[in-house]
């Protein structure tokens, strides 16, 4: 699966299928900190991402 | 996971309330959670002609379409910074917003009206990019305020904002600035009134909202803001959070509860400038010899900026982000 990374933006591969907490848990990410997006909405923290899925780990926290 | 109003499959979590929810009823809860922020502090009231500051990102994006979606008159006020490919970037963001919608947008870019840019601003004067940018806003939020007649200037400030900003003051005891961080600032010695309707939600949830809502907006941060303490502050409070879901919110709202009152500005020195942090409080204000703001000295802290930095030779992003 294709995982978009932001800030700055790039692209990694990762295998699946994979949850969306584990999915996090590889990119050492908290989950409170970001939003997990494909096709346009959010994924949910319980879904399954599929071998072929494209998401987004959006970032949250802006500088402000 | 199940949405807590409707039991149908849920897509996103809140936490600190311990529920989760399907995509309309977390807007509705964003837009609840901001009208019932309106009333509690005394924000705004239906009829009131609202200026929203935007800047492309989602939290400026998302009160501006709640407040739309509430009925209330709003224009929106973008501020050109002059950050390079940024700002260009922002620009574009907030144009095709307020165009997709309709709605009105006020543009003042700084360089074409003031005659100098942020990096330069920060480079002239010494101050840190943050400084320049927020002083150089609030003037312009102020001055565009006033000259619209509007009833409020409203901001995008969120929770996570507010609980890492006193997170930074409580750290530093910086009284003065406890004293005035109230989610509404009432209209008063010449400065409009300023409110920040978010103060109830997160920035997951602004940024969440905005998703929801088909609203594309600026991911990208700032380049001059990378590393500044604000951002190490919500690190900080993030780590708590994660812990213990509601802290931010037990933080900041218990402050505002029990706390702020204590820290009144008209006890602190009146002969000190503070024209720059647009302190409503001051006890002696008097219009500006330069551009009629009000202010407690001769010359506001934004001319005294201008004076140094209009018509100075451009400094390029890349050699402020170097400095700082």
């Amino acid at each position: 699966m294709k995982v978009l990374l932001r800030n700055p933006s790039r692209e990694v591969d990762m295998n699946g299928p994979i949850s969306v907490v584990k999915l996090l848990n590889r990119l050492e990410m908290s989950r409170q900190e970001v939003l997990v997006i494909q096709n346009g909405t959010l994924v949910p923290g319980d879904a399954m991402l599929a071998e072929d899925a494209i998401v987004e780990v959006r970032p949250v926290i802006s500088g402000g | 996971m199940k949405c807590k109003v409707c039991k149908g499959p849920a897509l996103i979590d809140v936490r600190r309330h311990n529920a989760n929810f399907c995509s309309d009823h977390f807007i509705r809860y964003c837009r609840e959670q901001v009208s019932k922020t309106l009333k509690e502090f005394d924000m705004a009231e239906p009829g009131d002609r609202l200026l929203v500051a935007v800047s492309g990102g989602k939290d400026s994006f998302a009160v501006w379409d709640i407040l739309e979606s509430l009925g209330f008159d709003t224009n929106g006020l973008y501020v050109g910074l002059g950050i390079g490919e940024y700002s260009d970037t922002s620009g574009q963001y907030v144009r095709d917003f307020a165009t997709g919608r309709n709605l009105p947008l006020t543009e003042i870019d700084l360089r074409s009206t003031y005659d100098y840019d942020v990096p330069t601003a920060s480079a002239v004067t010494r101050r840190v990019p943050c400084s320049a940018c927020g002083l150089s806003k609030r003037h312009v939020f102020d001055k565009e305020c006033r000259k619209g007649n509007f009833d409020a200037i409203v901001t995008g400030h969120n929770l996570d904002d507010e609980a890492a900003v006193l997170y930074g003051n409580v750290l530093r005891w910086q009284t003065d600035y406890l004293g005035r961080q109230r989610p509404m600032l009432p209209a008063l010695n010449g400065f409009p009134k300023k409110i920040k309707p978010l103060v109830r939600l997160s920035e997951r949830e602004t940024a969440a909202y905005c998703v929801l809502r088909g609203i594309d907006y600026l991911v990208e941060e700032c380049p001059m803001a990378a590393g500044n303490k604000h951002l190490s502050y919500k690190a900080a409070l993030n780590l708590i959070e994660e812990e213990s879901p509601g802290s931010k919110q037990a933080f900041y709202f218990g402050f505002l509860r029990d706390a702020v009152d204590r820290f009144d500005l008209t006890t602190s020195d009146p002969n000190q400038d503070r024209s720059d942090v647009a302190t409503e409080d001051s006890p002696i204000l008097s219009p500006c010899i330069e551009c009629g703001s009000p202010t407690n000295v001769e010359t506001c802290s934004f001319c005294r900026l201008l004076r140094r930095a209009s018509g100075a030779k451009p400094v390029p992003v890349e050699l402020i982000r170097k400095k700082y």
